[in-house]
């Protein structure tokens, strides 16, 4: 085991039906890393990070995480999304409750924290982000950018060692990315542990300690991001960067 | 960008609104626009019209201005219009069957109850949690003060009747089908192929099935499979299969609202360490039941309808203590009256679930 490892990726296999979706993934994540994982579309990145908390099963290989592995074992898997928060692509909130319940449920149900002080928590996240006006407010009501960081907040109210951002500004209009960015990067300078699908290279420059790349279920290329944008190993890597990059 | 040039921009104003044209607006603008838009529409209306000329004034002459109030000889004498008399006298059989006369405070009792709860309702008094348990706190109180027992004396349910039966079979009916058609539909939608299995084969052989079979199948079918012995009496058997008909239909309704949402819902839910089970309570089932609430008011008005059927197997409800008091030879003749007063009593009760059923549909977007 690696040292400090949090996240141990190995041998991963994944097929959909007969369609070999992941293939070979080898990946270790540290204490307080921040990865990115980018890549073109159906190159199996969202499929990865959502192994990492088992909203997809794998078939071959194995994935521990805080050294429980993740198996066919329901309390297991319940134990680890306890302290892996996930954002999603599509915010995901839950539409019949307000924002601020949206950020308490898991705290009183999982955790059985006394409401108040949920209540005092969440309102603390929703400071962080920065949008404590909108608390009593239903998700239909806010902006993307606003519904986004509440989603961060709701993650983060359950306390979580690890988070997983699965493309979180890709439904997002221009205008609203900057500021879902800058909580991310507010959490990545408080040592968080972090691991981003995103297609926001200025991102990954800034916050990522390693980028990873990404085509046909592979993991292509692993490197710093100094080394990534200036020095691409693979041709594969050029093309997609000079896609992305214009 | 912002011109760095504004020196000869233009202002833009307004202009003034004008009243659109006389003939496009009000009443006479709607019927132009409704009634008399085109050669068919207006013959249509034009024959509508007719029609209701010729229906309406004897309906109203016969219900209303002929009609008497008086007792059966006067009645029979005149033969006009309409004779409420026999309406009046058999209030009593048409509200309660032949509930014993002694007795009579308690259906009042039942009567009190049902309306208190539903002026509760209607007028939105408490929580939507405490609406719940209201509803579901009535049947036990109810079928004590009917039934009897306790300090109570007992009331054969054979002398059980009239609307106050109808009520009773679609209330429970609703209530108990409720959570049973919840069940169902999550018991569709599980993942262990034998739970899938049970449930796909209970919905579909009793949606395969008219609901008069279902009634004969509890009345006269499920004695014989009973061991020795054990005896469950034939309105309670009834019941049971209303019950199951309407959880049967009321679990479709619902699997289209599971249908409805989004996978993301459970994936979030789950994400952040909720179980599956607390995830489909909390999240899942409040928005698909939200969704369905039209649906599901629609399946109450067809179960109180449906309610009517029970007269096959022997049970006396509203529509079948019409039917036997227009067979009293004191007051032959009057079947008019007494379906019409029928019709009026199922409409105003069905229209009502209607009516409330479009008012929360519109309270409840989110």
């Amino acid at each position: 085991m690696t040292e400090n490892a949090v996240i141990e990726i190995k041998e991963l296999n994944k097929w959909y039906g007969h369609f070999h979706v992941l293939k070979n993934i080898n990946l270790t994540v540290r204490q307080g890393e921040r990865i990115v994982i980018c890549g073109p579309s159906g190159s199996g990145k969202s499929t990865l990070i959502r192994c990492i908390n088992r909203l997809e099963e794998h078939q071959k290989g194995s994935i521990v995480v805080e050294g429980t592995e993740l198996t066919q074992d329901l309390k297991n898997v319940t134990d680890i999304r306890k302290n892996v928060g996930m954002v999603f692509q599509g915010f995901n909130l839950f539409p019949h409750l307000t924002i601020l319940e949206n950020l308490t449920l898991a705290p009183t149900w999982v955790r059985e924290m006394p409401e108040k002080k949920a209540k005092k928590m969440a309102m603390e996240y929703l400071g962080r982000v920065r949008i404590e006006s909108q608390a009593h407010k239903y998700p239909g009501q806010l902006s993307g950018g606003q519904q986004q960081r509440a989603a961060i907040a709701r993650a983060l109210c359950m306390n979580p060692r690890i988070m997983l951002f699965d493309e979180p500004t890709s439904a997002l209009d221009p205008e609203m990315i900057k500021e879902v960015l800058d909580v991310m990067t507010e959490l990545a300078e408080e040592g968080m542990t972090m691991v981003c699908v995103t297609h926001e290279m200025g991102f990954a420059r800034t916050v990522a300690d390693r980028v990873i790349f990404m085509d046909a279920g592979e993991i292509v290329e692993e490197a710093s991001p100094e080394a990534f944008f200036t020095n691409p190993g693979f041709d594969r890597t050029q093309l997609f960067l000079s896609q992305i990059l214009k | 960008m912002i011109p760095a040039e504004t020196a000869d921009i233009k202002i833009f104003t307004p202009q003034a609104d004008e009243a659109p044209p006389l003939d496009a607006s009000g009443p006479i603008g709607w019927i132009r626009q409704n009634l008399f838009n085109g050669r068919l529409n207006t013959v249509l209306t034009v024959a509508a019209l007719l029609l209701l000329a010729k229906t309406v004034p004897p309906l109203l002459s016969w219900a209303f201005f002929k009609a008497t109030w008086a007792s059966n000889a006067a009645c029979d004498a005149a033969r006009e219009g309409a004779c409420w008399g026999f309406v009046v006298e058999k209030f009593r059989v048409l509200m309660v069957g032949i509930y014993p006369e002694q007795y009579l405070w308690r259906p009042a009792v039942f009567f009190g109850l049902l309306a208190a709860v539903v002026i509760v309702t209607l007028f939105r008094l408490v929580n939507a949690r405490t609406l719940a348990i209201l509803w579901f706190s009535l049947p036990l109180p109810v079928f004590w003060v009917l039934n009897g027992g306790m300090g109570l004396a007992y009331v054969d349910q054979s002398l059980w009747g009239g609307l106050m039966l109808s009520l009773c079979l679609a209330v429970v009916g609703i209530l108990f089908s409720l959570p049973f058609g919840v069940l169902l539909a999550l018991g569709r939608r599980s993942e262990m192929a034998t739970v899938k299995a049970i449930c796909v084969g209970i919905i579909e052989l009793i949606r395969g099935v008219p609901l008069i079979t279902i009634l004969f199948m509890a009345s006269v079918m499920l004695p014989l499979f009973l061991p020795e012995g054990m005896t469950i009496n034939n309105l309670l058997r009834v019941q049971i299969g209303v019950i199951m008909f309407s959880s049967a239909y009321i679990a479709e309704v619902v699997r289209g609202g599971l249908q409805a949402i989004p996978p993301g819902q459970m994936e979030a839910a789950v994400s952040t360490g909720l179980t599956k089970w607390q995830a489909t309570r909390l999240i899942i089932l409040p928005q698909a039941l939200k969704h369905v609430i039209p649906s599901i008011i629609g399946r109450c008005v067809a179960l109180f309808k449906d309610t009517s059927l029970v007269i096959i197997v022997g049970l006396l409800d509203f529509l079948g203590m019409i039917k036997a008091s227009t067979q009293d030879p004191e007051w032959l003749g009057h079947e008019a009256e007494a379906y019409v007063f029928c019709a009026l009593v199922y409409w105003l009760i069905c229209f009502s679930i209607s009516r409330y059923g479009r008012s929360i549909e519109k309270n409840n977007a989110w």
